[in-house]
């Protein structure tokens, strides 16, 4: 079935748009040219100078009616409901009545989970179409480049962002890449239509340190170093030592009355480090084989920080053990392996072995193609269990693309599952979503309707894709 | 830390104890499992030659003809012997009941690089491309295929039996020749089905990159080296006699191209874009070559002319983001081939993964592509393209033993493979992936001890 541009889909995002333009929540805040001694007393020692603008989309009050409902917290509801009002998880239940004004859907023989959440994307840093204009992922000019932000190489009109809201992806989080030790600051994004990156801001999400263990670092850097697995762990340590000196100097600048004559010299560097030790940030780490996870959990604690989660974890199984007394979560593949040599061990049960032993187990894309259908991706590592002799339903799998996603990136406690209160971020399945016939059809995020495979839109697309193609051919 | 209980070298040395092997045993706590396996389900271990193999009550899908439901596919001597509802079963045959599973024919995948890649990172593991301008189209990628590969058994485990492994990039835009292989065998005297199957060449982006940065450029460079290779295959004698004018390719070059240039095997040309599709089947119709076109991302944009030049192609389900080699690509794009009369084969254009030969498959129903084309495009529709079709494709009397006993659906992601046949025989289903989770299943015995 052909994707046909649809004039009335048009204006509803017109309508959209002029919302989107005028903000109706809270005043953004200006942008400070430093820590200021007011934002030293009561907010963060290092606040955000680019603040997100994002405003939910209008909505209407919604009840999906007779689905088969999968939370997200591995709990299965048959026949459910759930009401959406004012963006957000109003009810859940098997019988709802419904409210005056609703928008009533009968999802009868369809699906409802929450949002899915792609924990690890560079949506935006690499858009399509992928050439060297638009590779803005990898600030490959330093081992260290902690200074950059994910969110300055966001193309807000990269079309992969409308097809993952497509997929049902209502969050991700975008990283810089993994040349390097440290590579910057990642950032959780809506895939909304906006026309600057922080009108897609996930609010209040924190940002991440992304750093890289392993083959990356070590190819890049392989005639200047590190160029070795040693070199990188030093390099991590000595860069850490330095943002410790770096944090005392602004603290104790704080503690002593925060006078703007004495404060010291910024450093964007050291301020990303130091705002992961005390705690603002956490660590987002690339690792594929499990002795350097358990390295990168020694250095954590040497330092102090917290380890969020470790990108890919393809030897995660062998660690599962560390993984859940450390408390990190392992974003993983149902299946790729072999590429390189810290990616030949990779299994199929990982997911599943990681799971079982109560460890936090997150299925990720990494890849602008799989991220539109990590149900599917799940899917694949669910099958695994169940041969492995695994016991994991299907509802308890909907949470490695949902609820402990959310985990992953500190925003658990607003999305990622259907409990009252919660960010109204909701997809309807057309059956199953576990069956690779399966689609989704209609996408919420905070309450709005977003995507509709009734009614296509192509300003869901960006600028990029508009009247590109011939005029007489349907999409 | 608390005594182990178990000892991790204990279960690694049950697993060969009496083999016969090099002093450093390599063995795998697999060993065991597949014996065990192999007792339960009554197969000898060790291979027995050719026992007749009896699948019955299966939903049967032979490709060629109607699904037939209760069916019943008898293997004897490495062929399918019977296939129907109502067939005689050989005293002593095996007998596998496949009530409410579903069989078909071994999925075939027309690109790969099994074989010919490792780990991915380190050359030496690789061989599927040349570097070397003498031998481009004499680039032949069949001695440099592993059979002990690890990727090969995490293939046909899937349900994969049949595989083109296909020569890639290098220093021109002739990229070689390819490879069909059964995924059974442990050596290439037993794997190797056919070579050359096709030579392999770029048009488009590529093509223009190799050719030296333009389009027209690559459409060039093709012309110049079929006049030369025609223009040898007229006069051979006198270019050895070293009485013929200097040509663009070398000896062995202008040899491998012969065949080609003859329609006796099809040259694959990759192209994406509506227009450089259309090109490739100008140039095919004025050399009258066999062509098949790999790629082909907005082959929907221009599926009536494909359709009408007869001209198959290979394309892959699970693609949809825009480039500006296909702006078009969309989900729908096989589908909409296949409505407009084109024949495809999907692939999954991968070597680790062509396992997901499959949820391509699949992905390509999802999005509208009738279930029994899908399951043709990965079985009958690739035997018929590379010229194999009186040997494998489909379930019938007289072709290679190549049956997959399945849980369900093939392509639904939850089911399970339950019985792989190469010609005839039972594959191992271990693999270097298994003997690792079965390493890990428990983390008992594993040191270090928490």
């Amino acid at each position: 079935m052909r994707i046909r541009f649809h004039p009335m889909g048009l204006a509803v995002l017109l309508a959209m748009g002029c919302a989107t333009s005028r903000p109706q929540g809270p005043a953004p805040v200006s942008p400070a040219p430093g820590p200021s001694p007011a934002a030293a007393e009561t907010g963060p020692l290092f606040p955000d100078p680019f603040p997100s603008t994002y405003h939910p989309f209008p909505s209407e009050t919604t009840l999906i009616r007779n689905a088969t409902i999968f939370t997200g917290t591995g709990e299965r509801i048959d026949n459910g409901s759930v009401l959406l009002r004012d963006g957000k998880i109003a009810e859940i239940g098997p019988g709802i009545s419904v409210p005056a004004g609703a928008t009533v859907i009968d999802a009868d023989g369809k699906f409802v989970t929450p949002g899915v959440i792609d924990p690890h994307s560079h949506l935006g840093v690499y858009a399509s179409p992928g050439i060297p204009s638009l590779s803005d992922g990898n600030e490959m000019t330093n081992p260290n480049t902690a200074e950059v932000w994910a969110e300055h190489s966001i193309w807000p009109q990269d079309p992969a962002f409308g097809l993952a809201l497509a997929g049902g992806v209502t969050a991700l989080h975008t990283l810089p890449g993994s040349a390097n030790l440290i590579g910057g600051r990642s950032v959780t994004v809506k895939p909304v239509p906006s026309r600057t990156y922080q009108g897609m801001k996930f609010p209040g999400a924190p940002h991440g340190l992304k750093m890289a263990c392993g083959e990356n670092p070590k190819r890049v850097y392989a005639q200047r170093g590190p160029s070795t697995r040693m070199g990188n762990v030093a390099g991590w340590r000595s860069y850490f030592i330095q943002a410790q000196d770096y944090l005392h100097r602004w603290e104790k600048w704080r503690d002593d009355g925060s006078d703007p004559e004495t404060r010291p010299t910024r450093n964007l560097e050291l301020e990303s480090i130091a705002a992961t030790l005390n705690g603002d940030m956490d660590a987002h780490w690339h690792c594929y084989r499990a002795d350097e996870m358990v390295t990168a959990m020694d250095i954590a604690n040497e330092f102090g920080f917290h380890i969020a989660s470790f990108e890919h974890a393809v030897e995660g199984y062998k660690i599962r053990d560390y993984l859940r007394d450390y408390g990190v979560c392992a974003l993983m593949w149902a299946d790729w392996w072999g590429f390189k040599l810290e990616a030949y061990d990779g299994i199929k049960e990982n997911i599943a072995l990681v799971h079982q032993a109560g460890a936090c187990a997150v299925m990720h894309s990494d890849d602008a193609q799989i991220g539109q259908f990590l149900n599917l991706e799940a899917a694949k590592a669910l099958r695994a269990a169940q041969e492995a002799g695994i016991p994991i339903t299907k509802a308890e799998a909907v949470a490695w693309f949902t609820l402990n996603a959310a985990r992953a990136l500190g925003i658990d406690d607003v999305t990622g599952s259907l409990e009252v209160g919660k960010n109204a971020d909701v997809v309807i399945w057309s059956g199953d979503p576990f069956s690779i016939y399966t689609k989704t059809e209609k996408v919420f995020v905070d309450g709005a309707l977003l995507f509709d495979r009734s009614a296509p839109n192509p300003y869901l697309y960006g600028d990029f894709m508009l009247g590109i193609l011939p005029g007489e051919v349907n999409r | 830390m608390t005594a182990p209980r178990k000892h991790l070298d204990l279960r690694v040395s049950a697993g060969r104890s009496g083999s016969r092997g090099c002093a450093t045993s390599w063995a795998s706590p697999i060993t065991i499992l597949s014996v065990f396996l192999a007792l339960s389900s009554s197969v000898p271990s060790g291979s027995v030659l050719a026992q007749s193999i009896a699948i019955t009550n299966g939903e049967v899908h032979t490709v060629s003809g109607p699904v037939i439901p209760g069916g019943t596919v008898v293997l004897e001597d490495g062929v399918i012997t019977a296939v129907g509802e109502d067939v005689a079963i050989p005293d002593g045959a095996r007998i596998i009941d496949a009530s409410g599973k579903v069989v078909t024919p071994g999925l075939f995948d027309s690109s790969t690089r099994l074989g010919i890649t490792e780990v991915g990172s380190y050359q030496g593991t690789s061989d599927g491309s040349s570097g070397n301008d003498r031998m481009t189209a004499a680039f032949n990628v069949s001695e440099g295929i592993n059979p002990n590969s690890t990727l090969i058994p995490v293939t046909r485990v899937e349900g994969i039996t049949r595989a083109v492994v296909a020569p890639s990039g290098g220093v021109s835009l002739i990229a070689g020749t390819s490879a069909l292989i059964n995924l059974g065998g442990s050596r290439l005297s037993t794997m190797l089905e056919k070579t050359p199957v096709a030579m392999y060449a770029a048009l488009g982006e590529t093509g223009a990159g190799y050719a030296g940065g333009a389009r027209p450029l690559a459409l060039l460079r093709l012309r110049e080296v079929f006049q030369d290779v025609l223009d040898y295959a007229e006069n051979r004698a006198a270019f050895d006699a070293g009485n013929r004018r200097d040509y663009a390719l070398s000896r062995l070059d202008l040899e491998a191209l012969l065949p080609v240039v003859r329609g006796e095997i099809p040259l694959v040309l990759t192209v994406n874009r509506a227009g450089d599709i259309l090109t490739a089947l100008r140039l095919g119709e004025e050399y009258d070559l066999d062509l098949v076109l790999s790629g082909v991302g907005e082959g929907w944009m221009v599926a009536e002319d494909i359709a009408a030049a007869g001209v198959p192609v290979m394309t892959n389900a699970v693609s949809n983001l825009p480039s500006f080699e296909a702006l078009g690509a969309c989900y729908e794009n096989v589908a909409l081939m296949h409505e407009a009369g084109v024949t495809v084969v999907l692939s999954s254009f991968d070597g680790y993964n062509v396992r997901n030969l499959k949820q391509e498959a699949g992905m390509a129903v999802s999005y509208g592509l009738p279930h029994e084309a899908a399951l043709r495009s990965v079985t009958l529709t690739p035997a018929e393209v590379w010229g194999v079709a009186d040997e494998i494709g489909s379930l019938e009397p007289g072709k290679a033993g190549d049956v997959v006993v399945w849980s369900g659906d093939p392509f639904e992601l939850l089911t399970s493979v339950d019985h792989v046949f190469i010609n005839g025989e039972e594959i191992s289903y271990e693999s270097r992936q298994r003997a690792l989770f079965e390493k890990y299943r428990t983390l008992e015995g594993i040191p270090p001890w928490k």
